[in-house]
């Protein structure tokens, strides 16, 4: 299982990620993504490359699932 | 318990005083003969210190509570010889007990530094204190220095002061020539910190006690404290105390009972913030003190009945917003929303705010590269919690029943 993650110093809050995967992202107050954290449905993950793609900062990955330490 | 254990424990400090044990009266600090004199010999352990320290259940007192034991280990498994950082920058204001350590026991922080290193096997160690407000700890690390017999590289470094300077990401660029600002993770310090090496990034105080546990096992490390939490751990007490100063408390001690330790409380309390600035406020005397109960880098503050508990927590978070690193939007935007819709209820400003307020909070809590929105966001919603009554009358009438006093520092001008 895959999680969506941004890199949060990256981010410019341009917000694309939200309009095109709206099902696993919305924008807080300041246009920045607050995203789901749980796994991503395999129906679903065609969106979150789509998202991951669009960003005009790269902000965004796929990661399995790891523990923090 | 092992042979080398029984051996050792009729050394092994009685009571709670462990690791101020040896204090000098007069303040000046503890030569490498006085504390040898006291503590006995170190034995530079070998790779089972790591399990030693998981079953002592010893947890890192910079803040983090991680366990240290798996700390280690996480460093141990890179197979790569890795860098030890000892972190006294300590950026907490209310904070001074790293530095006290420094001061007055500096051996105990530098033989937790060699058994780490031994039992890691790492060469280089560096101690890093921050630039402004550890001048004095400096000369005395120094000293100390001087009197070590390992053959290891230390080195001291000057940290920037800061709040977000001592965060371990932070900690390590700084080491290695950036700027002190955190990282995103992964990698891991354990991964690749200072020169890319695997770098086991602890707090001083964790690493005082890893010199006792290395010579008096894990056992009488758990003789205090709780099966949770063991062990003893150093307090900074503040505000309106008789004796403020530092002070060694069994872990699961009462709020009630340190502040009696501390001279009792000069004036009625309204509550007493526990943690530090990434903590929260508690107005039940009994509340007891452990990292699950947001101990935090131990720091307590009683605060006065008649003092305004919504200006210094809007003056606080201003402060916690201004130190932001200011690299992701959350933190940026959201730490400053939550200062300004505080200090628009401290000086009655517009409408009740206190629903934006915890939908703020809550939205930038894990959102940054490192904790420091989570810590801030802690502290409002405690805020808006412990001071429900004041959040109120502020409302209402413009003010509450407290003056406008200022008792929770924040290492600017005048305080």
């Amino acid at each position: 299982m895959k999680q969506l993650q941004v890199d949060p110093i990256e981010c410019d809050g341009h917000g694309l990620c939200a309009e095109l995967f709206p099902e696993w992202i919305e924008l807080d107050d300041w246009g920045y993504p607050i995203i789901n954290t749980l796994p991503i449905p395999t129906s679903l993950e065609g969106h979150a490359r789509r998202a991951i793609k669009e960003c005009p900062k790269l902000a965004l990955r796929l990661t399995s699932l790891r523990r923090p330490a | 318990m092992s042979a080398a254990e029984q051996r050792s424990a009729a050394e092994a400090p009685v009571g709670v005083a462990r690791l101020l044990a040896g204090v000098r009266a007069d303040g000046r600090p503890v030569s490498a003969h006085e504390h040898l004199r006291l503590y006995g010999l170190l034995q530079p352990p070998g790779p089972e210190l790591i399990s030693q320290l998981q079953s002592s259940g010893l947890r890192g007192r910079g803040g983090g509570a991680f366990p240290a034991g798996d700390k280690l280990a996480a460093v141990a498994a890179q197979h790569r010889r890795p860098v030890i950082v000892v972190n006294a920058t300590e950026g907490e204001p209310a904070s001074s007990k790293d530095r006290a350590l420094l001061r007055l026991v500096p051996h105990l922080v530098l033989d937790g530094a060699a058994a780490v290193a031994s039992a890691l096997g790492a060469r280089k160690v560096i101690v890093a204190v921050a630039e402004g407000r550890a001048a004095g700890e400096r000369s005395v690390l120094t000293a100390a220095l001087k009197e070590r017999r390992e053959r290891l590289d230390w080195q001291i470094a000057s940290i920037t002061d800061g709040f977000v300077a001592g965060e371990e990401t932070a900690l390590i660029n700084t080491l290695n020539g950036k700027a002190g600002k955190p990282s995103v993770k992964p990698p891991y310090p354990f991964e690749r910190g200072v020169g890319g090496a695997p770098t086991l990034v602890q707090n001083a105080e964790t690493l005082a006690h890893v010199a006792l546990i290395a010579r008096f096992g894990s056992r009488w490390f758990r003789s205090l404290g709780t099966e949770a939490e063991p062990g003893t751990a150093l307090v900074t007490v503040s505000g309106v105390v008789a004796r403020p100063g530092v002070y060694e408390i069994e872990l699961g001690m009462r709020v009630s009972e340190l502040l009696l330790q501390a001279g009792g409380a000069t004036e009625p309390l309204s509550a007493s913030l526990v943690g530090g600035y990434f903590g929260g406020w508690t107005r039940d005397p009994n509340h007891r003190l452990t990292a699950a109960a947001g101990l935090g880098a131990g720091v307590v503050v009683a605060f006065p009945a008649n003092a305004c508990g919504v200006r210094e927590s809007a003056r606080v978070t201003r402060f916690l917003a201004d130190e932001s690193a200011g690299q992701c939007g959350p933190c940026v935007h959201g730490l400053a929303a939550l200062a300004s819709g505080l200090e628009q209820v401290a000086h009655a400003q517009g409408r009740d705010q206190r629903d934006r307020l915890e939908r703020w909070a809550s939205q930038v809590t894990a959102r940054g590269a490192c904790r420091h929105p989570d810590g801030v966001s802690r502290f409002v919603l405690s805020t808006l919690e412990a001071f429900e009554d004041e959040f109120t009358l502020h409302l209402r009438k413009g003010r509450c029943s407290g003056r406008d006093r200022i008792v929770l520092p924040t290492g600017r001008a005048g305080r």
